[in-house]
């Protein structure tokens, strides 16, 4: 039975599936190949392919087939002061399928001092319910204390969670200090996690704030006003310190300005593993727009950080895109209507934040750096779908076309050419912050599980068929190289005699370090020896975990005799 | 008395008048041939032929070179610390600097954590004054904030002539201030024209570094440059970088240790920041591969903070950044404690005293490194090792120039003296010197300080208790004429905009974000009232615009009204239809 014409798809979409002629794309190559599908998951790949009769087959006529994106941004249904984002998981995710995304990850977000599994539980609830595609969970890290960590423990080892995000940003309420920065990304570090970071200075943006408001401005523009683009560089350059020391990977959502952009690629000339997340917002439209006379359309702006109202800006992240300095793109898409950002009417500090961006990701990456030349159709794949399942420890599940991989894909029309509005969209947003932009490429049919979700222009989602697909710790490519970091930076101490000269009384200590039993002797220190504990490195013990060398010793007779300290050099 | 007559008898000789015949005079901006005649330490003529007394003290120059004497930014005499108190007092540590060529010293008033500020200047005030042997002024560093330090910064700006005030992120728990902190002390700093110093480490970091290296049963020195990476640095410089650009604040980073230190300070002037860099003797001179000595008492020697970087390549680095003026002025943070002292830190890192000599070796060490390498010519010396602190700290040109009406402060400059550093032979209290073995090129041959000569083959003629205190103003030309016109442009104005007058959502629990300004929720109307009657009665609310501090004088555009910001309720061409799409 083959493609007899759109009236009957609906009911035909079986879970049998043949792409005849078309041109496979994946991050590494482009070939010609048919693919055929079968349960949800690619079967066979190749030429004159044998498949069972009565198979349905979607002529693809030479053109592009590349693995269906994946969201790595969103926040569908986020609860916000007893009200909800507009977009649910059903809407959510129907408007990236309708994108030619067909996986997002939603950000968990527990009230601070809530606990971290009870959040989890209730999100995973939500998008059981509703997602109309697969979908993973990030979860935020709002506050930090020993129950945290037995939560953070649990959700890696058994809820198929490997990415939380902390915030640096929001005083008071989500912020941490960079002592428990360090300690979270010490902790993500040692059971494979990726640290993501909303990157702001919270400090210094809520002294700003007070000065905008202060000074009578409390439209939207003072969002942008109050946090300038330094204070979004300023927190990354700390965060990538911060990961660099406690050799942690570091993963940097919403990239929105130029300086954001160049320290991450600085840290990563420097070798820092460091991943930088641009949306869909920073890549496709400014911060112009904060100053619109319709305030209503200024707030639909606002988000944090906020968009640079340096226009030359959305070119330049997609360079950097393209050049491999920033590594995935999600949407963080937040949609609220114009009722509820008119909570912050009088304050522009009340309004709530979030922009849409999950329909338009992919075809916006298209027409910006794509049809412009800066990137391949590889890299598209590469920065739109791949590289992000990599970082969620999913590849080759997810983000390639292969033998057995899912049966997420896209076929896509490079000659479409729409213009993007809110009338159209499939946000339940009133505003669309693209609004009217023409953007050439499209997706052309969208395959989900295996099944024809868009053809011809139509959607045919099912609200709950969504699975979750847990992620396992350890991603090779993040942690192959941490590994291998951990291994090097074994630290010793100096085996010297001991200093037998006179010692000066001292009364007051300064600068003295919490560690209580820090003068009793070396040997009977609680020493915690980061290379015997016990984490096993994503699977079963390998070599790699025997200690490479002796822990820190004091030799107090060392061969040769003593040196003589208190003489002069 | 006629002319100089021997060494014999200098000391009793030397009076008020002195001149220079034939010297190379040395400035920062050109070298000339001139003679020098001072009277009661003030330069009072220079040029060939001079008319002055009879009787009058000559020193013939030979054609060598003059220039101003050198001044030492940062040193710490007579510190405390822990009920200790470092090796080298004002007596000491003054006559090592003037031994080394530098002939003016800035100090830092260190209050600990619940000592007003006043109180502790005035301690170190009676301190220097007691045994400084040469002119010296004061930085005085904010170990706390609260609502009377900001009283007691402006005493000090307005009474007692301090114009530096240095803040720390490093040290947490004792001397480190927040974020917030620092944004609060930068926007005073400011208004009183002062100039904001840093010590530069991200001190929540370092802790958490300590605790670790201390748990791997580290406890020498190694342990404390391995637990302050120059990473730490240079995050901590690139945050307050940010910070002072947020508040219009000009910055200077103290103990520039590190190249990505340097490079963070580097970059940031590229973007226009006002920003200063002082990297220190021992930066400039010697590495911190010394940690890893085995000799404890040689690797505590070097303990300073930020550490000096094992990277052997950094002190010709930051020579090279010295040389091309990406950094500008040099110190010596010379604080030195004795080797008994720092053994109070023999079994745990964390507790040995901080600090590193340098004050007497500076000079020298400079010339060395950059003039003798051809990295810098003689002027661009001056100008870093005098003349731009002069300048920052608002004393010039009376100090950091050679110049009718400047003090006597001068150095006759032997470019072809070389000596061996040594600690036996040095002019410290310490057994140790960290430049130990340092075969340097340049040095003075005399030192003249307030008129009076005080180094002259290579004897020392110091008195102790002749230094004065040299009080500065505010508002340095070098530092605010660049703040003062971002201060006029960087007026921000509200959109004008119709009133939002579709539905607005019912909110139910605490707002996800605390704004400093209360009263949020009552109506638009009401709420402007309320903000204008916050900009024109009592409310505690600072107008950054309207505050009443002087920018050093009057300004042209004082009698102009500045405009305050308004909301237009109806715009010229009405409302914006505010709740219709597009």
């Amino acid at each position: 039975m083959s493609y007899q014409g759109k009236k009957n798809i609906p009911k035909i979409t079986s879970d049998r599936l043949l792409i005849k002629g078309g041109r496979i794309v994946n991050d590494d190559q482009s070939f010609h190949a048919d693919i055929y599908m079968e349960d949800g998951l690619i079967k066979q790949i190749g030429d004159n392919l044998i498949v069972p009769g009565g198979v349905k087959t979607i002529e693809a006529n030479g053109k592009m087939v590349i693995p269906g994106g994946i969201d790595i941004h969103t926040h569908f249904q986020m609860p916000y002061r007893g009200t909800t984002t507009v977009d649910d998981f059903a809407q959510g995710s129907k408007a990236a399928l309708a994108g030619g995304t067909t996986m997002i990850v939603d950000h968990v977000i527990p009230e601070p001092g809530s606990s971290l599994l009870e959040a989890y539980d209730q999100w995973r609830q939500w998008a059981d319910e509703k997602a109309c595609c697969d979908y993973s969970l990030h979860v935020d890290v709002t506050h930090w204390d020993d129950s945290v960590k037995q939560e953070l423990d649990n959700l890696i080892k058994e809820k198929g969670v490997n990415s939380f995000q902390v915030y640096m940003a929001y005083k008071d309420y989500y912020q941490m200090s960079n002592s428990e920065l360090y300690e979270v990304f010490t902790f993500l570090a040692e059971r494979g996690g990726i640290a993501q970071i909303h990157a702001e200075n919270g400090e210094i943006i809520a002294k700003e704030q007070g000065r905008m408001l202060q000074m009578g401005i409390t439209g939207p523009e003072g969002h942008v006003l109050s946090r300038p683009e330094e204070l979004e560089a300023e927190a990354v350059f700390r965060a990538v310190t911060i990961a660099s020391q406690t050799n942690c990977p570091l993963y940097v959502t919403r990239v929105m300005s130029k300086s954001a952009a160049d320290i991450i690629s600085q840290a990563r000339k420097k070798g820092n593993v460091v991943f930088g997340e641009p949306i869909t917002a920073s890549l496709g439209t400014d911060g112009t727009h904060y100053w619109s006379k319709n305030w209503a359309k200024a707030a639909s702006f606002v988000t944090s950080p906020p968009l640079s109202p340096d226009p030359t800006t959305p070119d330049y992240l997609n360079t950097l895109l393209a050049s491999g300095d920033l590594s995935v793109t999600g949407s963080a898409h937040c949609t609220f209507s114009v009722a509820q950002k008119a909570i912050g009417k009088d304050d522009f500090t009340q309004i709530p934040e979030g922009v849409n961006g999950v329909e338009e990701r992919m075809v916006l990456i298209w027409d910006k750096a794509v049809t412009t030349g800066k990137m391949d159709e590889n890299v598209f794949v590469a920065v739109t779908s791949t590289n992000a399942a990599k970082i969620l420890n999913l590849y080759p599940r997810k983000g390639r076309i292969a033998v057995g991989s899912d049966a997420d894909l896209v076929i896509w029309d490079t000659d479409a050419v729409r213009t993007i509005t809110a009338k159209t969209h499939n946000s339940a947003a009133e505003y669309n912050v693209f609004e009217g932009m023409e953007l050439r490429g499209a997706p052309l049919v969208v395959i989900c599980q295996g099944k024809i979700v868009l053809e011809d222009g139509n959607l045919h989602a099912t609200s709950g068929v969504g699975r979750f697909i847990p992620c396992s710790p350890f991603p090779d490519f993040a942690y192959k190289r941490i590994k291998a970091r951990k291994q090097l930076a074994v630290l010793r101490a100096v085996p010297r005699g001991m200093y037998d000269g006179p010692v000066s009384e001292f009364s007051m200590s300064r600068g003295g370090t919490p560690s209580a039993s820090a003068r009793t002797s070396p040997t009977k220190q609680p020493v915690r020896n980061l290379h015997q504990s016990g984490f096993s490195l994503a699977g079963p013990p390998t070599p790699e975990d025997v200690p490479i060398r002796p822990p820190g010793r004091r030799i107090v007779v060392p061969p040769g005799g003593r040196s003589n300290i208190t003489s002069l050099s | 008395m006629s002319g100089y007559q021997g060494k014999k008898n200098i000391p009793k000789i030397t009076s008020d008048r002195l001149l220079i015949k034939g010297a190379k005079i040395v400035n920062d901006d050109q070298s000339f041939l001139a003679d020098i005649y001072m009277e009661d330490g003030v330069i009072k003529q220079i040029g060939d032929n001079l008319i002055v007394p009879g009787g009058v003290k000559i020193i013939e120059a030979h054609g060598r070179m003059v220039m101003p004497g050198g001044i030492d930014v940062h040193t710490r005499f007579q510190m405390p610390d822990r009920g200790m108190v470092a090796a080298d007092d004002f007596y000491q540590g003054t006559r090592a600097a003037l031994a080394g060529g530098t002939t003016m010293i800035i100090d830092h008033v260190v209050p600990e954590p619940g000592v007003s500020l006043v109180t502790a200047f005035k301690q170190w005030r009676e301190w220097a004054d007691s045994k400084s042997c040469c002119d010296y002024s004061l930085h005085v560093d904010i170990t706390e904030w609260n609502n009377s330090t900001q009283e007691e910064m402006e005493t000090l700006v307005k009474d007692h002539g301090v114009n530096s005030f240095l803040v720390y992120l490093a040290y947490k728990d004792v001397f480190q201030l927040s974020d917030s902190q620092i944004y609060e002390v930068f926007s005073v700093v400011r208004d009183l024209g002062a100039i904001a110093q840093v010590h530069a480490e991200n001190g929540d970091i370092v802790a958490e570094e300590q605790k670790r290296i201390l748990e791997l049963g580290i406890a020498g020195p190694e342990g404390h440059v391995l637990s302050r990476p120059e990473e730490v640095e240079a995050e901590a410089v690139n945050r307050s970088v940010t910070i002072a650009n947020q508040t219009n604040c000009p910055l200077y980073i103290t103990k520039v240790m590190s190249k990505s230190a340097a490079d963070v300070i580097a970059l940031a002037r590229k973007k226009g920041a006002v920003v200063y860099g002082e990297p220190i003797s021992a930066s400039l001179g010697t590495d911190g591969t010394h940690y890893w000595s085995k000799n404890w008492a040689k690797a505590a020697a070097f303990v300073t903070s930020p550490p000096l970087s094992p990277d052997p390549t950094t002190p010709d680095y930051l020579n090279s950044l010295l040389s091309c003026g990406d950094l500008q002025v040099t110190g010596s943070a010379h604080c030195t404690f004795h080797t008994s002292q720092r053994a109070v830190g023999k079994d745990n890192f964390t507790m040995i005293p901080e600090g590193t000599n340098g004050t007497e070796e500076r000079m020298s060490l400079v010339w060395d490194k950059c003039v003798v390498t051809g990295k810098m010519d003689e002027n661009q010396f001056v100008a870093v090792t005098s003349t731009n602190a002069a300048k920052i700290f608002n004393l010039y040109p009376r100090k950091g120039r050679i110049d009718v009406g400047s003090d006597a402060d001068l150095v006759l400059w032997d470019p072809d003296l070389t000596k061996i550093i040594s600690a036996k032979s040095h002019n410290l209290a310490v057994e140790y010197n960290i430049f130990e073995g340092t075969e340097v090129r340049g040095g003075p041959l005399v030192v003249i300080s307030q008129g009076k000569i005080v180094l002259e083959e290579g004897t020392l003629h110091t008195t102790e208790g002749c230094g004065r205190y040299v009080s500065r103003k505010p508002f340095s030309d070098h530092v605010y004429k660049r703040i003062k016109a971002r201060s006029r442009l960087t007026e921000l104005r509200g959109v004008p905009r119709g009133q939002y007058d579709g539905p607005v959502c019912e909110v139910t629990v605490t707002p996800k974000v605390m704004s400093t300004v209360s009263s949020m929720k009552t109506s638009p109307a009401k709420q402007q009232q309320q903000q204008q009657q916050q900009q024109y009665t009592h409310q505690p609310v600072r107008n950054l615009h309207q505050s009443g501090f002087s920018l050093s004088g009057a300004q042209i555009d004082d009698n102009v009204p500045r405009r305050t910001t308004q909301r237009i309720v109806a715009p010229p061409g009405g409302k914006a239809n505010i709740t219709s799409l597009g």
